[in-house]
This record gives C-alpha cells, sequence and structure tokens, in this order.
C-alpha cells in the first residue's frame, strides 16, 4: 500500500506546485521575431503605466507611471509636472529637478509642445545627460493639468514626435481617470437622491396612522414616533456607502412595523433569516425599496391579506436574499423598463437599486424578479461575502 | 458488534445533519418576533459550533488510538489542539473579524491588495483541505468497517457523497445550528461511555495502568485479523490458529478446544516475527503478554505513563512532542474550516468571547479522549496487535459493558464519530468550494457545484486507494502546514506595518513548500529511524521559524512597496475596536419619558 500513498501524494503536492506556478508565471513567454518583442515590449510598458495614470494625476500615481514612461521613451531622464509642482523626476541629473517647473512654464502657458534650448538646461557638466528637453503639456477637457518634460542629451524631431504621441496617450489615460471619477460621482448623487426619496407617500401614510392613535392608544402612538424617528435617522445618515444586513433589516423591521399600524391584520411577514449573514456587507438602502415595492405595488391594490417573505440565506461565497410577496404582481415589461431607468416618477428605485448593486458588485449581481400579473413578485439579489474595498460603515 | 444498531446511528447522523443542513428550519416568524429572530447568534452557540467543526477524526478517534500505544507524549495532540485557540484569541481573532475578510485568501487580497498572494494562498488552502480531508475519510471508512464489516472505501464514500451533496446544494442552510448540535452529540458520545468505562474499570478491581508489565490478554480472547498482519512475539506462547500463519494453513478442528472452546489448531509461537493472512483467528490464552504489531514496541505501564520515554518506539520523543506542540500551536489559525466561522460573530468582541468559550469547551472534551486511551490497553489490548488502536473509541464500550446496554453505548460512539466526519469534512468540503470557485470559476452558482466536486473527490480517491498514517498523526502534517504557511501570513499581517506583497509570496512558499515536501517524503519513506526521519515527520518545529524569517526578511528587502496610506486603512479598520468608529454617529437618545395622560 505503502508506494500508492507515495505515488499519489508525490502526484498531488507536485500538481498543485505546478497549478501554482503555471499561475504565477503564464503569459510571460518569450515569443516571435525581435519586432514582435519590440512592440510587446513597449505594449508592455504601456499597460504597467495606465493604472496609476487611471488614478488622476498625483505625486504616487505620477512616481509610479514616470518610471514606465521613460522605459517607453528610452530617454535618460523624464520629468512629470503637476498644476505648478514637480509630480515627479524619473532618472539622472537630479539636481536638475529643481528647474523642472521653470522648464515647463513656457509650454504649460502656450498649451503646445516647447523645446527648451540647451542654454536654460546647461549645467556645466559635460557628463550629465540632461543637456536639452521636450515639454509637452498635459491638456485635459481643454485645461492645461500639467506636463510631461523630457530630457535628452540632444532633441531629434523623432523624440519631439514619440513625445508628442506618448503625452497624447498620458492625457487619453487621464480623461479616462475622469470619466471614471464622474461616474462615481453620479452614483453617489444618485445614492443620495435615492436617500432622500423617503417616499412622500410612506411619510404622509405613516403621519395620519400614528394620529389615528393619539387618543385611542397614546402608548402606541409614542413607539411608532420613535420608530418613525429612528427610520429617518438610519435613512437620512450621511456617511457610508455600506451597512451590514443586519442593519438593513432593522431598518426593514421599523418600515414594516409602521405599515402594519395602518395595513392593520391585512399584512403578514414572515422572516427566514440565516445568521451567518448578518454581518455581509450590503449597499446602504438596497433592501427598503424591495420591500416597499412588495407592500405597495404588490399588496395594496389586494383586497385581501397578503404575505410577505423576507430571505437571507447563506449560499457558498455568497448571500442569497430574496424578497417575495403573494400579492398582484407586475407587467414584466413594465418591470423591465423599471430596471432600465425608464419608469417615471413612480418608480420605487428598483432600477436605482439594480444600478448600484451593478456598479459595485458587477453585472451578474443584478436584480433577479420573477413576477407575471396576478401571480405575486419574487426579487432576489445575490450579494458576495467579501469584496476587496466593499465595507460596512 | 451489532450491525443494525450501528447503522441506525450512521443513518440518524447522516439524515439529520442533510435534512437540517439543505432545507433549513421552515421555522417562520412573525415581524413582532424579528428582534429575537435576528438577534446575532450567542457566543455560546456560536462556540458550539465552531467546537462542533473543529473536533475531527483525529479528535474524536485518533487521540485515544495514539495515546494508547505511543503512551503520554501523544497528550501533546489534544493540548495543542486546544491551546492552538488561546494563540488565535490572544493574536487573530479580533482584528481577523474586523478586517471583513471571509475567507484566508480574502484576508491575504484585503491586507496586501495582491493578486500573486491571494492566489498561493488559494492553492494552500486546497492543499491543507485535502490533507485535512483524507483522515477524516480514511477514519469514516475505519468505523463502518469496524461497526458493520463493510470494506474500507465504503465508509469514506458515504461521508463525502454526503459532504459534496450538500455543499454542491449551496452548503448548509443553518449550519450554526448544525455543527453546534454536532458539538455537543461528540461531547456526550464520548462522555457517556467514559462513565460507564471508568465503572467498569473500578468494578474490575482497578487494575493497575502504570505498574511495571507489559499489556497482557485480561481473558483468553479470540483475535480476528481482517488484513495481513505482521507481528513481533517477546516471550514464545502456544495459541490456537485458524487461517493462515506464518505461510501454513490451519483449518478449524471439528472438537472445540476444552480450556477455551477455540477450534484453532495449538501453534507454537517462537520469540520473533510472525506474519498472519487476512482472515486468520488467533485464539491467546489469558495472561499471555500481547504480541505487537511490528514497528510499535511494547512498553511496560510505568514507561507508558512517563513522559518523554519513547514509549511504542518513536524517536527522538523531546523533538516532536515541542514539533508537535508548535504546529498545533500556531496551525489551528490557519485552518480554512474555522475562520470562515468566526465571520458569524457580530464584531471583534463577540469573536474574543467566543474564543473564550471554544477553549473551555474543548478542554472539556479532550479531557476525555485519554481516558480511552489509557484504559484501551487493559481491556482491549488485542488493538496493539491489529494495530488499530484508532477504533479503541468504538470498541471499548462493547468490550466492557455485555449486552444490550453495550451495544446502545458502542452505537451512541459510532454516532459521535460520524458526526466527526461528516462535520468537519463538510466544513473543509464548502472553504474549500468557495475558494475555488471565487478564484478559478468566477463565482457563479454552477461553479460553486464544480467546486464542491474538485473539493471533494481528490481526497476520496486517496483516502481509498491508500491505508495512510494514524488519523491524528495524519492531520497533525495538514496542521504543520498552516503553521508554516498562514501563521506567519496572519501574525506578522496583522500585527507587523513591514510586511510586504513579495515578503508574504517568499514566505508562503517557503514555508508551505518546505512542510509540504516533508509530508511527502514522510508518505514515501514510512517510517524511518534516525534524525532525518524526525525532523521530516514533525517538520513545524523547522519550518515554521523558516516561514517567519523568510517572509520578514523578504518584506524588509522589499520595504520600498509599503503604500503608508494603504497600510493605515488596513490597520485601522482590523485594530480599533467598532464603537469608537461608530462614536461619530450616536443613536438617537432614548428619553425615557411616560406617556402623559390627558384628561379630558
Amino acid at each position: 500500500m505503502a508506494p500508492l500513498i507515495t505515488t499519489l501524494s508525490a502526484a498531488l503536492v507536485i500538481a498543485a506546485a505546478a497549478a501554482a506556478l503555471f499561475w504565477l508565471v503564464r503569459g510571460r513567454r518569450g515569443f516571435g521575431t525581435p519586432a514582435d518583442r519590440a512592440a510587446f515590449a513597449t505594449l508592455h510598458s504601456a499597460s504597467l503605466a495606465a493604472p496609476p495614470l487611471r488614478e488622476g494625476l498625483n505625486p504616487d500615481s505620477a512616481r509610479t507611471a514616470a518610471k514606465h514612461l521613460r522605459a517607453l521613451l528610452g530617454t535618460p531622464a523624464l520629468a512629470v509636472i503637476g498644476d505648478g509642482t514637480l509630480l515627479a523626476w524619473e532618472g539622472p541629473g537630479r539636481r536638475h529637478a529643481a528647474q523642472a517647473v521653470e522648464h515647463a512654464k513656457d509650454a504649460m502657458e502656450a498649451g503646445r509642445p516647447w523645446v527648451v534650448p540647451a542654454e536654460a538646461i546647461d549645467c556645466g557638466d559635460l557628463d550629465c545627460p540632461v543637456r536639452s528637453a521636450v515639454v509637452v503639456p498635459l491638456v485635459v477637457d481643454g485645461l492645461v493639468v500639467g506636463a510631461l518634460s523630457v530630457y535628452a542629451r540632444q532633441i531629434s524631431a523623432g523624440l519631439v514626435r514619440a513625445a508628442g504621441e506618448v503625452a497624447h496617450w498620458v492625457i487619453s489615460q487621464l480623461e479616462l481617470a475622469e470619466l471614471d471619477r464622474s461616474r462615481t460621482l453620479l452614483i453617489e448623487a444618485e445614492l443620495r437622491a435615492l436617500r432622500a426619496q423617503i417616499s412622500p407617500h410612506f411619510v404622509y401614510n405613516s403621519l395620519t396612522a400614528i394620529a389615528s392613535f393619539v387618543r385611542t392608544d397614546p402608548d402606541q402612538a409614542r413607539e411608532l414616533l420613535l420608530e418613525f424617528a429612528e427610520l429617518t435617522r438610519y435613512s437620512l445618515r450621511r456617511h457610508g456607502e455600506f451597512s451590514t444586513l443586519a442593519e438593513e433589516l432593522h431598518s426593514v423591521d421599523r418600515y414594516l412595523r409602521l405599515e402594519r399600524a395602518r395595513f392593520g391584520a391585512r399584512l403578514r411577514v414572515d422572516l427566514l433569516i440565516a445568521p451567518e449573514v448578518l454581518p455581509v456587507a450590503v449597499p446602504f438602502l438596497c433592501l427598503q425599496p424591495l420591500v416597499e415595492n412588495a407592500v405597495r405595488h404588490g399588496l395594496g391594490p389586494k383586497p385581501t391579506s397578503g404575505r410577505i417573505t423576507i430571505r437571507a440565506e447563506d449560499a457558498g461565497s455568497d448571500c442569497r436574499i430574496s424578497v417575495e410577496d403573494d400579492g398582484v404582481g407586475m407587467d414584466p415589461e413594465q418591470v423591465r423598463a423599471q430596471l432600465a431607468g425608464k419608469g417615471g416618477g413612480e418608480s420605487l428605485g428598483l432600477g436605482n437599486v439594480d444600478e448600484r448593486l451593478r456598479a459595485v458588485f458587477g453585472d451578474d449581481s443584478g436584480l433577479v424578479v420573477e413576477t407575471a400579473k396576478g401571480a405575486g413578485t419574487k426579487i432576489t439579489i445575490r450579494v458576495p461575502k467579501y469584496r476587496s474595498g466593499v465595507h460596512a460603515q | 458488534m451489532n450491525q443494525s444498531l450501528g447503522i441506525a446511528a450512521l443513518v440518524v447522523v447522516l439524515a439529520a445533519t442533510i435534512g437540517v443542513g439543505v432545507y433549513g428550519l421552515r421555522l417562520s416568524r412573525a415581524t413582532s418576533d424579528f428582534y429575537v429572530a435576528s438577534r446575532e447568534v450567542s457566543p455560546l452557540w456560536n462556540a458550539s459550533a465552531i467546537s462542533g467543526e473543529y473536533l475531527s477524526a483525529a479528535s474524536f478517534l485518533g487521540v485515544a488510538g495514539l495515546v494508547m500505544a505511543y503512551g503520554v507524549d501523544m497528550l501533546a495532540y489534544p493540548v495543542g489542539y486546544a491551546a492552538g485557540y488561546l494563540v488565535l484569541l490572544l493574536l487573530v481573532a479580533a482584528p481577523l473579524r474586523r478586517s471583513g475578510a471571509y475567507t484566508l485568501p480574502d484576508f491575504a487580497e484585503e491586507r496586501l491588495g495582491s493578486a500573486a498572494v491571494r492566489r498561493v494562498a488559494s492553492v494552500l488552502v486546497a492543499v491543507i483541505a485535502w490533507l485535512y480531508l483524507v483522515p477524516q475519510l480514511q477514519g469514516a471508512g475505519l468505523t463502518l468497517q469496524t461497526v458493520t464489516g463493510a470494506p474500507r472505501w465504503a465508509g469514506a464514500v458515504v461521508v463525502a457523497g454526503a459532504v459534496v451533496g450538500v455543499s454542491a446544494a449551496g452548503g448548509m442552510r443553518s449550519v450554526t445550528l448544525v455543527q453546534g448540535l454536532h458539538f455537543w452529540l461528540k461531547l456526550t458520545a464520548i462522555a457517556v461511555p467514559a462513565v460507564f468505562l471508568v465503572l467498569a474499570w473500578r468494578s474490575a478491581g482497578s487494575p493497575a495502568l502504570t505498574g511495571d508489565d507489559v499489556p497482557r490478554f485480561p481473558h483468553a480472547t479470540v483475535v480476528a485479523l481482517d488484513q495481513r498482519t505482521t507481528f513481533d512475539v517477546t516471550a514464545p506462547l502456544t495459541i490456537r490458529a485458524t487461517g493462515e500463519l506464518d505461510g501454513r494453513s490451519y483449518a478449524a478442528t471439528a472438537v472445540p478446544s476444552r480450556r477455551d472452546g477455540s477450534t484453532g489448531v495449538p501453534v507454537r509461537l517462537g520469540r520473533g516475527e510472525h506474519t498472519a493472512a487476512a482472515g486468520a483467528r488467533l485464539a491467546f490464552p489469558k495472561g499471555a503478554a500481547v504480541p505487537h504489531r511490528k514497528g510499535l514496541r511494547p512498553a511496560t505501564g510505568a514507561a507508558w505513563a512517563r513522559p518523554l520515554s519513547g514509549a511504542g518506539g518513536r524517536a527522538h520523543p523531546l523533538y516532536a512532542v515541542y514539533s508537535i506542540l508548535l504546529a498545533t500551536f500556531l496551525g489551528t489559525m490557519g485552518l480554512p474550516h474555522v475562520l470562515v466561522r468566526f465571520y458569524t460573530n457580530p464584531d471583534g468582541r463577540a469573536a474574543r468571547r467566543t474564543t473564550v468559550l471554544v477553549l473551555v469547551l474543548l478542554s472539556v472534551f479532550y479531557l476525555l479522549p485519554p481516558v480511552y486511551g489509557a484504559l484501551g490497553r487493559v481491556f482491549a489490548p488485542q488493538l496493539l496487535l491489529t494495530g488499530q488502536t484508532d477504533t479503541a473509541v468504538l470498541v471499548l464500550p462493547q468490550i466492557t459493558q455485555a449486552g444490550e446496554a453495550g451495544r446502545l453505548l458502542a452505537a451512541l460512539a459510532t454516532a459521535g464519530a460520524f458526526a466527526a466526519f461528516v462535520s468537519t469534512a463538510s466544513g473543509l468540503t464548502v472553504s474549500v468550494a468557495a475558494v475555488v470557485s471565487q478564484d478559478l470559476l468566477k463565482g457563479s452558482a454552477r461553479g460553486f457545484r464544480l467546486a464542491s466536486l474538485v473539493a471533494g473527490v481528490p481526497p476520496l480517491v486517496m483516502a481509498t486507494t491508500t491505508a495512510g498514517l494514524p488519523v491524528a498523526d495524519a492531520i497533525g502534517l495538514a496542521f504543520a502546514v498552516a503553521a508554516s504557511s498562514f501563521c506567519p501570513l496572519l501574525v506578522l499581517g496583522i500585527w507587523w506595518r513591514g510586511l510586504t506583497d513579495r515578503g508574504a509570496l517568499a514566505g508562503l512558499v517557503a514555508g508551505g513548500g518546505l512542510a509540504a515536501v516533508a509530508v511527502v517524503v514522510t508518505s514515501v519513506r514510512g517510517p524511518g529511524h534516525g534524525w532525518s526521519a524526525a525532523l521530516l515527520e514533525e517538520p513545524a518545529a523547522w519550518t515554521v521559524p523558516i516561514a517567519f524569517a523568510v517572509m520578514a526578511i523578504g518584506s524588509l528587502l522589499t520595504r520600498h512597496r509599503i503604500s503608508d496610506a494603504a497600510v493605515d486603512r488596513v490597520m485601522v479598520r482590523m485594530h480599533l475596536p467598532e464603537e469608537v468608529t461608530a462614536q461619530a454617529y450616536p443613536p438617537v437618545p432614548q428619553v425615557d419619558v411616560p406617556p402623559q395622560t390627558t384628561g379630558g
């Protein structure tokens, strides 16, 4: 038996090690002609410089990118200038770094490439490779945000051309960064918009329901008012894009208590919550719109009593949350329109929840709606238990 | 052993686990009860669940078996298994919970922001889990064989099928509940028979456990061998044999012997090595010294009870004990199925409280297996001949209690053993499936099903085709790999700002790789002698320091890769109590004014 153990365990470990090695080194094999390899090296430098530039222009990103940009251009030294300050100097001749901003001034004012004459740079050291420079301003959306200064012994027409092309490429990356930033801002704005949007109907209905209890059952009225206050506090909080599932469920519970004050015995709610998934981080206020949708559009028009079932389950590396009602159901076409953002004013934010989930967890994590006229509605979302950068606050 | 009772115990455990696990508890709750329903799992129940998942074949069967064969040195295993949680409590529990990481690769990515470290961590998770799963499945095979006489592979297939099925169905719905119940079942299953065992020992006149004599048969005993066994006879004796012994076949006699009722042929066994084929039945007279399986040296009670005596024939006991302690102390935190359970705690403080309770529960449990190990030498010394000391917990209740009571106790022990295999194996399978589906199959629901097969099938193949080491030893090797890879990653990652991705990568590969190589070489050479064998059989004592050193030096050499802002962010999240972050936004104060009753 022993040799069999040996062979098998050896095979296991060797296979695991081989898999690890394969992962680590794949894609680094050499190929093709020298021209192919040169093209590959160029593209590789560019792809290395791209991620930091996509963060926008700051000392950290400039320092990382400058290294790869210098390799791309093959010049002795290179400087990245931000808005009037030197962000990064890459290469020898560091003593010239102090004047780099001065060298770039003319080009940044003119808004076009500028060759700095040798007299302005010369430091008297014959071995210094930094003798002349070409400066290309970085113009994003019509604004000069910085400059790329390429230093060499001698400026050739080829180098001027190459510097211009590289600067163009850098500009396109910076524009993408700007685009990313505005997309994030847009999502944040939408989130703020959704927060402010505790539905006016709900506020009105809750307050009238509470008012009806003030005389008959003051204790109940006080309880409900406190619930209302808590719910408002949670919904209007200003920090954090994520919350734990436990907090979201508490908020949904408050919401349902207020609705039950109005619906009375007509509204029945079942909760099936696996305690393991309570700490999962979910986008802030992602559950309440689903429950509100079930109450208002599912059970509201239904004459008899209705039931809402909220489930949260452990599903491997994901957490699966579903909100189900046995109400009147929705028209699938209308749901599609709502999710596409064409729902109009009556839309209760399903589209917004969908979009935020997709923005954070990718396109596979949107809402899944199962519904038909008269058949109730079930909305399911899947949230990974861990995603780097996602933390409840 | 009574087959039907044993099989009933097995069926009940599996059905309950799968039923509760897959379908969940269909308990509906009205919204007014919501606070009761949603209150986070209490630390005690969470601690039960962690302990339930943690107590594996090694704890339930292996510890007793090793203590029985090799003496009190082997107490290093239960001590280490329990004390591992002390290290976890002091260094890792709360910061890890606060980091929000769900698996070990998640932690690597969170702390170091490196996809390469994440991948290596994923590979290591799979390797450790496989090493850990093989002995679980082998234990299941051994148990089913002992209880029903089924072939070895049957038990392994049953358990692997169940856990892969549960995992492929999306993991357990009520996993905390199931695992918590499993802990209490296991504690009952080992505690109740232990009480009867001690009573039986008292009523037998409390035979000495630490005397100057080697184990002897307490009464005339027939030993049935179910596999080819080589054993050493230290003093010549006459036995009655049927079946093949030393190459000669003995047929059963027509007339049973007058002395002990055996139908065997009298055979004189001289000193030295003898080999019996599978199916042989050897009848030993009362009081004969028990021949030990080859490789196991008979030890007197006194030597058995003396620490570091090397009883049972283990070389370099001092080194081995410290190496085992190091592996188990530091390896616990690196086990993939342990970390996942901590996520269920609502915050860092609850994680600490849970860990303290885990320590208490495990300490109570680990007091019991050594009782079986000690009394097994008195009541079931034939296990030293067959070499199946791992079955001591299963066979002792039946031997010491006659009649129906003994059968019921044996069924209880069987149920506990299967609870141990199923809970640990399902925890491991789900952990590996989560990691594999996320890192290899891009995390779809179908990918998870496929990943469950990837997680369960290789260890099943290994378990059914190999004979294997003693259960607790095999588990110890998995601990050694975890201690030499994830322990440095967690400890340095949490407590040292200077850890870099390159350093971590080098440390994981060096430590985990060396330990894995030691595991392979040990299995290739089998038990050896001398220092090289000792170093390879218990590698933790040298691989753990190497892993720490490589990780630290590698990080110092690549210091420039640290991004201060990123490290600050992670460190603040891991080390600052949740209340501090929450205080910036205090809840609305609940003014407790009694409602005014207005007249009118």
